[in-house]
């Protein structure tokens, strides 16, 4: 065996067997046509069959951000690679690991605008961590070795490497490598100890102390770290949407999100705080406003982060610490443990009853007297359905910001959504990759109707893989986020926000081989997610819930505003 | 503030795309830009003249050590250091012209390296600002044309960048 010779096309399926690769969601074409020959002969790995490539990549994005390992996606040059795009900027934004396999033209051809040849590495650089372009088979297993691993370390993130045609029919030796170093790619992991100090010092000398968490808790796999942290300290923490998950949030120290439409509590606490804690979280416009605004209070700001560049980016802080989230919590977990200093119980409980005060005014209140289905309603119903365990997948709008305000998440990796490039679309194949990772779990898919018919040729997928997937269609009528803002601001001149000539989604959903069901009175809607669960378990549901059209998201927090310059219901 | 960036990057293909995109995408200025490969072929060392407060410098060189690519980034400015930039002139050199631009050539340290009937080419290096002021030294209608290389800098005594 040791000098046999394969060539580049099985090389790229014995890498992803080598690599421990159970599942790759991919489209054939012409120049990776090789490459499937040999996913044909292959029993190491699945392939799933998509309807359209940006499903593939947002599936394996989605597999990545569920089960913490690195997602694989196999797309065609040209418009397969180009379909690719948004999909891999979408995991670029939340920095999720995953390794994109795109077929390119063959070597001779590249450059004479060859039938479909486009510059995949030029096309994707700026929404990569890294790319490449391999010239000689003799590479190609050790760019996909290197190709895992920056994804996987550091900061993740995607990486795509581009196969000419010619390399998959080449051949040679094929060894995979055992590691990698490389000596421009060194992420540290360790943080500094004498800054971890300074800050364990701090946050001990807090009197209104703050713990904002984000995506990198998650990413990090800190949660229990995050989590001992805040209850050992009895402090106030919240997070960002990317966060979610990362401290249990029917806890009481926590409260809630933060942000564009975060709690009253949280903002409040955030913009009135002394010493805050950032973790893994990257002070997003989103998260905190104007920075202006933010800067009015003085406060001091600890800021972990593996990124360098993600610190001090949009606010000054003043002890960074550069390092995996899990191992530099863990040393101020030691070194708080250990300090004679306990924090100052009699400033801590007067803080409490200052955020007590903001939490009582019960921002996330709405009218449950009005015979109208509320979307609100239906996440808090499918919270007690579920019983809080589904893995909840989002679409973007209005609908994503209730079932993050209203489904609440004590598990981290359970709320999968897209939230920097907010990719409509995203929904319905990340519940894919979500129910391929795990085919026993509770799958929801919260989406809207403008969200949903950007990707809804995936029930054909989920028919092929009989995948149970629940879609939760908050069917409002609008492209409700963006008639949110037509309303405040824009004197409700609903500008191309309303959409008319829907399809019928119960029939739409039958037309699929799926169950559809309509819901159209409050009444009905528990019943009706009792039956997708129960009744329907093995099936994919799809329950259009005709939601109040005029529903807005609260609180929220104007763009160019403050945190605590809030629009309440 | 004007900064001066020295970096060590692998010599791939693509490379120099990778810096010049991450500074058109987030908005960076560059003033110039130089580069080629050192006397270890595998690596190519570049020199980024731009310019920002010190909050976009700061996030200018972390967001190049970022990339994959780069091995190694340092702030020239930051110390003491050498700048040096290259010219070639062509300017007039007919008549009365021609004993002046070799007078102007001599006084700047230049070299004419390339003689026509018409023409002279003076071959010039120094600092940027030494270049600017040969430039406005002499006659403007009898600058044809000029090439400038853009700076290269190396820091001073035994500040040394190497991996
Ligand atoms: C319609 C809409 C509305 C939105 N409204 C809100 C809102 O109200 N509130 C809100 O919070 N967001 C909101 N968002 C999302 C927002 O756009 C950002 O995506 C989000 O706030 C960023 O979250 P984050 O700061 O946790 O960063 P992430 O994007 O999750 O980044 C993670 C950070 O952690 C770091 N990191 C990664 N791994 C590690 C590790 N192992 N150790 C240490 N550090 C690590 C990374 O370097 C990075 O800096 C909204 C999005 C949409 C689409
Ligand atoms: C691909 C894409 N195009 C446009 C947008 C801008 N956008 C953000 S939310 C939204 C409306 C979404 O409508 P719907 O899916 O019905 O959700 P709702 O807000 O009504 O719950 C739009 C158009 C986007 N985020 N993504
Ligand atoms: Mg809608």
């Amino acid at each position: 065996m040791a000098d046999m010779e394969l060539t580049g096309a099985e090389i790229v399926c014995s890498c992803l067997r080598d690599e421990g690769v159970k599942h790759v969601f991919g489209y054939p074409g012409g120049a990776v046509l090789n490459i499937y020959d040999e996913i044909y002969k292959q029993t190491a790995f699945e392939h799933i069959l998509v309807r359209h490539e940006q499903a593939a990549v947002h599936a394996a994005d989605a597999y990545a951000r569920c089960t913490g390992q690195v997602g694989v996606a196999i797309v065609t040059s040209g418009p397969g690679a180009t379909n690719a795009v948004t999909g891999i900027a979408t995991a670029y934004m939340d920095s999720i690991p995953m390794v994109v396999i795109s077929g390119q033209v063959p070597t001779a051809a590249i450059g004479q605008d060859a039938f479909q040849e486009v510059d995949t590495v030029g096309i994707t650089r700026p929404c990569v961590k890294h790319n490449f372009l391999v010239k000689d088979v003799r590479d190609l297993a050790s760019t996909i070795k290197k190709a895992f691993y920056i994804a996987a370390t550091g900061r993740p993130g995607p990486v795509l490497v581009d196969v000419p045609k010619d390399i998959t029919q080449h051949s040679c030796v094929y060894e995979y490598p055992k590691s990698v170093s490389m000596r421009s790619y060194n992420p540290t992991s360790k943080g500094h100890a004498g800054q971890i100090k300074k800050a364990a010092q701090m946050l001990l000398e807090a009197k209104r102390p703050m713990i904002y968490t984000g995506g990198g808790v998650v990413l990090g796999n800190a949660a229990p770290q995050v989590t001992e942290l805040v209850r050992l300290l009895g402090y106030p923490a919240t997070s960002t949407l990317m966060g979610l998950g990362g401290y249990p949030a029917p806890d009481p120290l926590f409260l809630g999100m933060l942000g564009m439409h975060g709690t009253i509590e949280a903002n409040m606490a955030m913009q009135h705080c002394d010493v805050l804690l950032a973790v893994g979280a990257r002070f997003d416009d989103r998260v905190i406003g104007n920075p202006k605004h933010f800067a009015k209070e003085a406060r001091r700001i600890i800021h972990i982060d593996v990124d360098p560049s993600s610190i001090s980016k949009r606010v000054r802080v003043d002890v960074p610490i550069v390092g995996e989230v899990a191992q530099v919590v863990d040393e101020m977990l030691k070194q708080i443990k250990a300090s004679k200093e306990k924090p100052d119980q009699t400033a801590l409980k007067a803080w409490w009853t200052q955020i007590e005060l903001w939490r009582a005014q019960d921002c996330m209140k709405y009218d449950r007297e009005s015979g109208k289905i509320k979307p609100q309603y239906v996440i808090e119903k499918l919270y007690e359905v579920t019983g809080g365990q589904a893995y909840v997948t989002s679409d973007v709008g209005q609908h994503q910001m209730w079932a993050a305000q209203y489904y609440p998440f004590d598990q981290p990796r359970r709320w999968i959504n897209s939230g920097g490039l907010g990719t409509m679309g995203f929904g319905l194949p990340a519940a894919m990759g979500v129910q391929m990772a795990f085919p026993d779990a509770a799958v929801a898919c919260i989406t809207g109707e403008g969200s949903i018919q950007m990707n809804i040729q995936e029930l054909s997928t989920c028919k092929e893989w009989k995948l149970p997937i629940k879609v939760i269609l908050l069917n409002n009528g609008y492209l409700g986020m963006v008639r949110q803002w037509q309303e405040f601001f824009y004197e409700e001149r609903y500008a191309e926000s309303y959409m008319t000539s829907l399809p019928d989604f119960v029939k739409l959903a039958e037309a699929y081989g799926h169950v559809g069901i309509q819901v159209e009175k409050p009444e009905d809607v528990e019943p009706a997610l009792r039956d997708a669960f129960g009744k329907y378990k093995d099936r994919l549901v799809f329950i259009n819930f005709l939601t109040d059209p005029r529903e807005n998201v609260f609180p929220m927090i104007p763009a160019g505003k403050g945190l605590s310059e809030m629009i309440l219901v | 503030m004007r900064h001066i960036i020295s970096l060590l990057m692998e010599n791939e293909s693509g490379a120099l795309s990778r810096v010049a995109g991450l500074f058109s995408a987030r908005g960076y200025n560059i003033e110039s830009l130089t580069v080629a490969p050192t006397e270890d072929a595998t690596l190519s060392r570049m020199t980024i003249v731009t310019r920002g407060s010190d909050d976009v410098i700061e996030q200018i060189t972390k967001q190049l050590n970022k990339l994959v690519d780069v091995v190694k980034v340092q702030d020239l400015s930051d110390g003491s250091h050498i700048e040096r930039e290259l010219m070639l002139v062509k300017v007039r050199a007919s008549g009365d012209l021609r004993e002046e631009m070799k007078r102007m050539a001599d006084i700047f340290r230049g070299r004419i390296i390339d003689v026509s009937d018409k023409t002279y080419t003076v071959e010039l290096t120094g600092p940027g600002s030494k270049l600017d002021a040969f430039l406005q030294a002499i006659d403007p209608a009898a600058i044809l044309e000029t090439v400038r290389t853009g700076a290269s800098g190396i820091g001073r005594g035994d500040r040394i960048m190497k991996i």
